[in-house]
């Protein structure tokens, strides 16, 4: 029998960088196959080839036995690949209905297309409305927008890049039975991760990428979680020792702080009360989208919010603006490093100088000190293993995962009482993300209170003293996060959010 | 002042005629933002096409001829925004003010020689007895033939965007260029049509003011009307329907005070003259609180990284 | 095909040498447009570049330069700064005519009288008449996010007109002759802003120009503001997140480009114009977008590029009554320049490659 995808030696370059070299691939039909390896391990650039976004360099890919090299991602439609992306494919003006038709070759008329859309919706088990605005949907449900496009086409092969980072665990069980469902129909799927317990549960084949070259295949069910760690890091982590702190008083206190929001699509926050202690990690949880950027501009006085809701240390801080928090001693990491905790274009030194310039006594009178930022970004790099030519290198020069270094060295490097930072590890390498999580471990150990918003909850639970979970700008509330189980924590993520189980 | 010189019936008549400028470049420039484009150039682009337009009209006797001219004409110099923005990646503010500076210069030296010139007369559609009903017909149906084409184009633009899947394909990448092009949908090739559509209506917007409005050439003649379009997309929430209301808005107030002037009213005829831009300042102030509706790529660049 | 690739960092060599790339294609393509219109091309060129520097009658224009060029400077200064916070004044013109006016109005309201505050009154009634013209768009950005770009250009017409009303009524010069326009400023002396040096084209609005260059240059290298006015333009929300109040920096950049506008618009009314008139404005406020582009917003390259542009228009003039090149093909020519400003900028930031096309 022919293989449905084979790939041989599929090499692509980009100036500077070989992001696929000579990847050998092949998928049967029915067949899940997980493609599994770190962040910059090439598996973006191998479905962008394979949905027709990247021309490859070199090497072949047949389609049931055909030579296979789609010009655009029209035509690898056309040839039965369908493809759930991980962010920027859908159109929050847009209806789910055009927002369908515009990854269709050939869309019926509306009124029909929305009857297919019900139809497909309800044998999968993937409820949705055909006339809402994709822009008011939770993140759960923009991805089934994402799944009933591909269905609708009836792909042979249907790649899926990290779709479970979006959903709750209650979700993600449902999903998979769709995908289940999907494969006993004949349909193949190539599933992108690095979540090792779910490919175990969910794929019958791996193939394990390392810097852009093949380093293994493997059946996941017969292969141990920590074998395949090894084989997608190189070498074993080690995880981040944490000590249990004395926990000291009460640093940081948001009482019933609420906040519209702040644009046609953005999310509210509703009446969040929480109190974080010296020393102690409060890790808070949630599907993206249900106000973690809102919650880390409160906190960092980028919205000034109604007095009386953000105490530190007893003081009233909700009306002061950023440097004033940042004077007191509560700083703050934005989730977006580019753009938003730094300055892409600017120097390492420049963006010392962004946030540092208050605790570091970088300006006086208003007169930037720019030899005092430089040796402070200097320190950055050398404290926090900053792999750059020097300071006065661009900001966007940098890999994420040294850019995400930078960026919470930066805070942490002035010695902050409070840190809230969200997505700390997002989209960074293994050794970048552990390196990270132990200098906050070791910042609550010296006495401040962190607070880590993050989606992943295998990073939560190894850090956090205690747990929480944002679900549609609220926050649940805090438990101890030893001993909390997968289905608790769903529960307070907001559970299967009225999703149904697939009809199987 | 004699107010009784003002014949409401003449003054709607005449509103619909100086609304068709404002309410031609308004039109294309709606399409060009929808597809996230800000071109700052439409006033560069109507005194080309007024220019452009003049000319091949003088030169063929036919005004007909000179609004193809004129269409021409804003086309090929709204080419050079597609150049600056879609190739180059220059930013698109500066840009279009570039095509604003560049289309005044341009428009007076192709004007040298025609200053002085009538241009052949565009005569009114003949509609048979429509344009004979009382009131109605004068102020409706006694028009020439681009007073129509302007409406019909609004009807038509409306209506692509609404149920075709050109229209949709259009907002799709004013909405999220990353997303269009994630699903492989030609960014820059869509952008590059839309400019050139608002550089044709912008320039048949121009000719109507040269050609019909006023109907000679002089330097700078379009005077802000370019501008005003601009600031009536934002008030129309970029709706097409919406631009033909505030089309007939500003023509309304731009020929009541030329009827005010006219009748010899005590204010002077300077701040007679400076209040459309008054009113769309205010306008603009009013409507400013409603930005939720604007295409969200609407004058980001877009560059196909890897 | 060619393909564009990000640079990992702006390239500092680049941002040197595409302002002299674009005035060399400007001047190859600005020749090719003179020969249309049947010049010769090189004649031209070294009329309006080499003539006004070091031809015949050069004693004569050289003064011209820094006459021409220090209105603006000035301007293009103040939009620099707002230009680099993507706050977009380009109502300069307005601007300038309202400080002229604001400063003939303050002299004209003494006169006769001659009294050494004259002048200082002026400067300072000038600088506020630009400066409050800009607050318009300014405030109303602020309080209702109204675009600055269209209030302040729709602003430039209203002040047009206001120009022609005051060059008409209360201005109106009443020894006159029923011409329109207002008294010369000239002739009173302690309203003029003369010469310092004479015959060196040195008046206090060049000293003006040079402080303000020599202040954006501090502000935008040393000072907490001007480092807020970077970010601003860079990253917006990397500017929020460190602390940069959007408000106060729309204001003030918006106000301190009035205010220089309007101190150009004063010194030229109180000096080389002499008189409040229906055509006083030429123009200066938008040919300073131009500079300020040309001189890559930075303070330096502006004093540079507002020579150049001042050059051209006393080249242009010379090219006008030698040649009897039209004087529309000068604003071509200057437009052309920024055209080509614009599109060589890419490769600051971009590599070009040539080869394979990418699927795009």
């Amino acid at each position: 029998m022919t293989a449905l995808l084979d790939l041989s030696g599929v090499t692509k370059a980009y100036p500077g960088v070989v992001a696929n070299d000579s990847v050998s691939l092949t998928i049967q039909s029915g067949e899940v196959h997980a493609l599994l390896g770190e962040n910059g391990a090439g598996k973006s650039t191998l479905v962008k080839m394979i949905y027709g976004l990247v021309k490859p360099d070199a090497g072949q890919m047949s389609l049931n036995g055909a030579s296979f090299a789609p010009a655009d991602p029209r035509a690898a439609r056309a040839a039965g690949i369908g493809m759930v992306f991980q962010h920027f494919s859908l159109f929050d003006a847009l209806t789910v209905a055009e927002n369908i038709a515009l990854g269709m070759e050939n869309a019926p008329p509306m009124r029909q297309l929305a009857a297919q859309i019900k139809a497909v919706s309800e044998t999968y088990g993937l409820p949705l409305a055909p006339h809402r605005l994709v822009g008011d949907l939770s993140a759960g449900e923009r991805q089934r927008v994402e799944i009933i496009r591909c269905l609708l086409q009836e792909p042979k092969l249907l790649i899926m890049d990290e779709p479970t980072s979006v959903l709750t665990p209650q979700e993600v069980e449902i999903l998979f039975k769709t995908l289940r469902k999907l494969s006993a129909e004949g349909t193949a799927i190539l599933y992108i991760s690095h979540k090792l317990e779910e490919i175990r549960s969910l794929c019958d084949a791996a193939t394990i990428l390392r810097l852009g070259k093949v380093v293994g295949h493997c059946i996941p069910r017969d292969t141990s979680a920590a074998e395949m760690a090894e084989l997608m890091v190189g070498s074993a982590l080690k995880p981040p020792q944490k000590v249990a702190a004395p926990v000291g008083d009460v640093l940081l206190e948001l009482r019933d702080l609420s906040l519209p929001p702040a644009s046609a699509f953005g999310m509210p926050l509703r009446q969040i009360s929480v109190s974080v202690r010296a020393g102690e990690v409060l890790g808070i949880g949630g599907v993206a989208g249900n106000g973690q950027d809102e919650l880390l501009s409160a906190l960092s006085g980028e919205v000034t919010v109604p007095a009386g809701t953000v105490f530190f240390k007893g003081d009233d801080l909700a009306r002061s603006h950023p440097n004033a928090r940042r004077a007191a001693g509560l700083l703050t990491a934005p989730e977006e490093r580019l753009g938003h905790a730094a300055a892409p274009d600017m120097s390492l030194t420049e963006n010392a100088m962004l946030t540092g310039a208050t605790r570091q006594g970088l300006e006086r009178n208003g007169i930037l000190n720019w030899k005092a930022a430089r040796s402070f970004a200097n320190q950055i790099i050398a404290d926090f293993d900053v792999r750059t030519p020097g300071p006065g290198n661009a900001a966007r020069s940098l890999s994420g995962g040294n850019l995400q270094k930078f960026v919470i060295g930066r805070e942490i490097l002035q010695r902050p009482e409070v840190l809230v930072v969200n997505q700390p590890t997002w989209g960074v390498d293994a050794s970048a993300a552990a390196a990270i999580r132990q200098a906050l471990l070791d910042l609550a150990e010296g006495g401040a209170a962190v607070v880590v918003i993050s989606q992943d909850l295998d990073e939560l639970m190894e850090i956090s003293d205690n747990f929480a979970a944002l679900n549609e700008g609220r926050l649940s509330a805090v438990r101890p996060a030893a001993g909390l189980t997968v289905a608790e924590i769903g529960q307070m993520m907001g559970g299967a959010h009225g999703m149904e189980v697939a009809h199987v | 002042m004699d107010l009784s010189v003002i014949n409401p019936i003449l003054l709607l008549a005449a509103l619909m005629s100086a609304a068709t400028p404002i309410l031609l470049a308004a039109t294309g420039e709606l399409v060009v933002e929808r597809a996230g484009v800000l071109n700052l150039g439409v006033e560069g682009m109507m005194i080309v096409g007024a220019i452009a337009g003049f000319i091949v009209a003088v030169n063929t006797g036919s005004p007909a001829m000179g609004f193809i001219g004129a269409a021409a004409g804003g086309a090929i110099l709204s080419l050079l925004f597609v150049f600056l923005t879609q190739v180059a990646l220059a930013n698109q503010v500066a840009s279009g003010l570039g095509l604003t500076l560049f289309g005044l210069g341009l428009s007076a030296l192709m004007g040298q020689s025609y200053v002085g010139v009538k241009p052949p007369r565009m005569g009114d559609l003949d509609l048979g007895p429509l344009s004979d009903i009382p009131v109605l017909g004068p102020i409706l149906f006694s028009h020439d033939a681009m007073v129509y084409i302007g409406l019909l184009m609004v009807a038509c633009v409306w209506a692509t965007l609404k149920y075709t899947r050109a229209g949709l394909v259009l907002r799709a990448v004013g909405e999220n260029h990353d997303a269009a092009h994630a699903l492989g949908y030609k960014v820059k090739r869509i952008r590059a049509l839309a400019i050139l559509f608002g550089g044709a209506c912008a320039g048949m917007g121009g000719a109507y003011i040269s050609l019909i409005r006023v109907p000679q050439w002089t330097e700078g003649m379009t005077a802000g009307v370019g501008w005003i379009a601009l600031a009536l997309v934002v008030f129309a929430s970029w709706k097409p329907w919406r631009v033909l209301l505030g089309a007939y808005l500003f023509g309304g107030i731009t020929q009541l005070q030329l009827n005010l002037q006219g009748a010899g009213v005590a204010i002077p005829v300077e701040y007679l003259a400076m209040s459309p831009y008054i009113v769309t300042i205010i306008v603009l102030v009013t409507l400013s609180a409603d930005k939720s509706r604007a295409p969200g790529s609407l004058g980001r660049i877009f560059h196909a990284s890897h | 095909m060619i393909r564009l690739d990000k640079r990992p960092q702006p390239s500092r060599a680049m941002a040197l040498a595409t302002p002299l790339l674009a005035v060399l294609a400007t001047m190859v393509f600005g020749g090719l447009l003179f020969a249309v219109l049947g010049e010769d091309p090189v004649q031209s060129i070294l009329t309006i570049f080499w003539q006004p520097l070091f031809g015949e009658f050069a004693f004569y224009y050289r003064p011209q330069l820094l006459v021409k060029g220090a209105p603006l400077v000035l301007i293009a200064m103040g939009l620099a700064l707002g230009f680099r916070a993507g706050i977009w004044n380009i109502g300069a013109e307005g601007q300038y005519i309202m400080g002229a006016i604001f400063g003939a109005a303050a002299a004209l309201a003494f006169y006769p009288l001659e009294a050494w505050w004259i002048f200082p009154l002026m400067v300072i009634c000038g600088g506020l008449g630009g400066l409050l013209w800009a607050m318009i768009p300014g405030l109303l950005k602020v309080k209702f996010g109204t675009n600055e770009i269209l209030v302040s250009l729709m602003l430039v017409y209203v002040a047009e007109q206001f120009l022609s009303s005051m060059s008409l009524g209360l201005l109106k010069n009443p020894e006159g002759f029923g011409f329109p326009g207002s008294r010369n400023l000239q002739q009173y002396a302690s309203a003029h802003n003369a010469e310092i040096i004479t015959g060196s084209g040195m008046h206090w609005g060049v000293v003006a120009a040079m402080i303000a260059v020599i202040f954006a240059y501090v502000l935008l290298t040393r000072h907490r503001l001007g480092f807020a006015i970077r970010v601003t333009g860079e990253a917006p929300r990397a500017a929020k997140f460190g602390g940069v109040n959007p408000a106060r920096l729309i204001l003030f950049c918006l106000g301190t480009s009035g205010l220089l506008a309007g101190l150009a618009g004063m010194f030229e009314v109180a000096g080389p114009a002499g008189q409040i008139t229906l055509d006083f404005n030429v123009g200066y406020g938008f040919t300073a977008i131009i500079v300020a582009f040309l001189g890559r917003l930075h303070p330096v390259g502006i004093l540079l590029a507002g020579g150049l542009m001042a050059l051209t228009y006393i080249g242009g003039d010379i090219a006008q009554s030698q040649l009897g090149l039209p004087a529309a093909a000068i604003q071509v020519f200057q437009g052309m320049l920024l055209f080509f400003l614009l599109a060589l900028d890419v490769l600051t930031n971009y590599r070009l490659r040539f080869g394979a096309a990418e699927v795009a």
